[in-house]
């Protein structure tokens, strides 16, 4: 009988960036990297790069924290066209 | 872009929580304070369902779900099973929603505090059910609406208040009893460590934005929180062995600032919302003397 159990982590495969109607666009040049986005982002899909914030797309569903938490506002939300 | 950018952290993407919500950034900060070396216990509601919807699973630790009810003795099982096979060193932390907390499960939460398990309960309160569609729990305020606390022309919102969890766990001398947000992430990390370095029973109460149940911008959700601890609505505090200490004494902003805009409360009226406004401060200026009771007594005992 299989066990009625998820394989650990495999909600990866879950791509839930298809939800999404709002995009995170980042402004690098304006990005201090403090790292509050990454800190409060629900999906954990939005990571602080040596050359800014970069969020990963295949997940970030689109609900704006990030551009909202931003202490330089360099983060727009753009509506995305698919 | 995969594989560059990848979660590295326990608590995985993925998961099937609503855009914006706030249960899984506390979550997130729940689990780089907890670590590897645990085991989960879910209740049943919303965090199980986003969590692990059969056959996928955004947890990286052993986890077990269990019905609304019984969180805290399964959990009370699991730790004494490892601690009867020599392991001392597994945390045991349950995870269960405001409905599983202070309404289904609250006879089994307050005997596994009595029977003084070692267990961390974490209680995430987005105060209903949201899970099943947003229905008025013990947690839900003073005339929120919810399904089943509709908004007519005689009865508007909730009868009721909201149940005092903190301080009813309290209550029963357990050794750590806090309260915090999924927005004060350092605070509820502090907590979460130092709930795990006490040996006993601990509770940690969470505050935490529902977006479809509160009717609440999805990008808001932090603010809001922030908000409600500068309202003075949810204190930031923990009770050490009976002691009280606020960890943050803000300003006090006005309680619209926290109401305003969350569709749960459109329909207050002014004198709702200084009723309320009153009640706030009540509760705040309780606490407040408690802290300072609390603090001359530790004083003068030595302690």
């Amino acid at each position: 009988m299989k066990p009625a159990n998820g394989k650990p982590g495999t909600s990866m495969e879950n791509k839930t960036g298809s939800w999404r109607t709002q995009m995170p666009v980042v402004d690098k040049e304006k990005c201090i990297k403090c790292g509050q986005c990454a800190m409060n982002c629900p999906d954990g899909c939005i990571f602080v790069t040596p050359n800014g914030a970069q969020p990963n797309y295949e997940y970030c569903k689109g609900c704006g924290i990030c551009s909202q938490v931003c202490p330089v506002k360099c983060i727009k939300m753009v509506t995305e066209e698919k | 872009m995969s594989g560059v950018f990848e979660n590295k952290e326990l608590f995985k993407s993925g998961h099937t929580a609503c855009a914006g919500c706030a249960v899984a950034t506390g979550f997130r900060h729940i689990m780089r304070a907890v670590g590897k070396d645990c085991v989960i216990v879910n209740a049943t509601g919303c965090s199980e369902i986003f969590t692990s919807a059969y056959p996928k699973s955004a947890w990286e630790v052993p986890y077990v779900h269990c019905v609304f009810e019984n969180a805290a003795p399964v959990a009370a099982g699991v730790v004494e099973a490892l601690r009867a096979m020599g392991n001392d060193h597994t945390k045991v932390v349950v995870l269960a929603g405001d409905g599983a907390s202070y309404d289904i499960g609250f006879g089994h939460l307050s005997g596994m505090l009595e029977r003084g398990h070692d267990v961390l309960y974490i209680s995430y309160d987005n105060e209903a059910y949201m899970n099943t569609g947003v229905q008025r729990s013990g947690a839900t305020p003073w005339k929120a609406y919810t399904t089943t606390s509709q908004v007519g022309s005689k009865i508007r919102g909730k009868l009721q208040n909201k149940k005092p969890m903190t301080e009813i766990v309290a209550a029963h001398g357990i050794p750590y009893v806090a309260s915090s947000t999924s927005a004060h992430y350092t605070d509820l990390e502090m907590k979460v460590k130092k709930a795990l370095s006490i040996r006993g029973p601990k509770f940690l109460n969470v505050l935490c934005t529902c977006v479809p149940g509160w009717g609440t911008d999805p990008s808001l959700s932090i603010q809001y929180l922030k908000d409600a601890v500068d309202t003075h609505v949810w204190p930031l505090l923990e009770i050490e062995n009976g002691y009280l200490k606020m960890n943050m004494k803000p300003e006090k902003k006005p309680v619209e600032t926290y109401l305003k805009g969350q569709k749960r409360f459109k329909h207050l009226t002014p004198e709702d919302v200084s009723e309320i406004q009153k009640m706030v401060d009540e509760r705040w200026e309780g606490w407040v003397w408690r802290e300072k009771v609390d603090t001359e007594r530790k004083k003068e005992l030595g302690e």
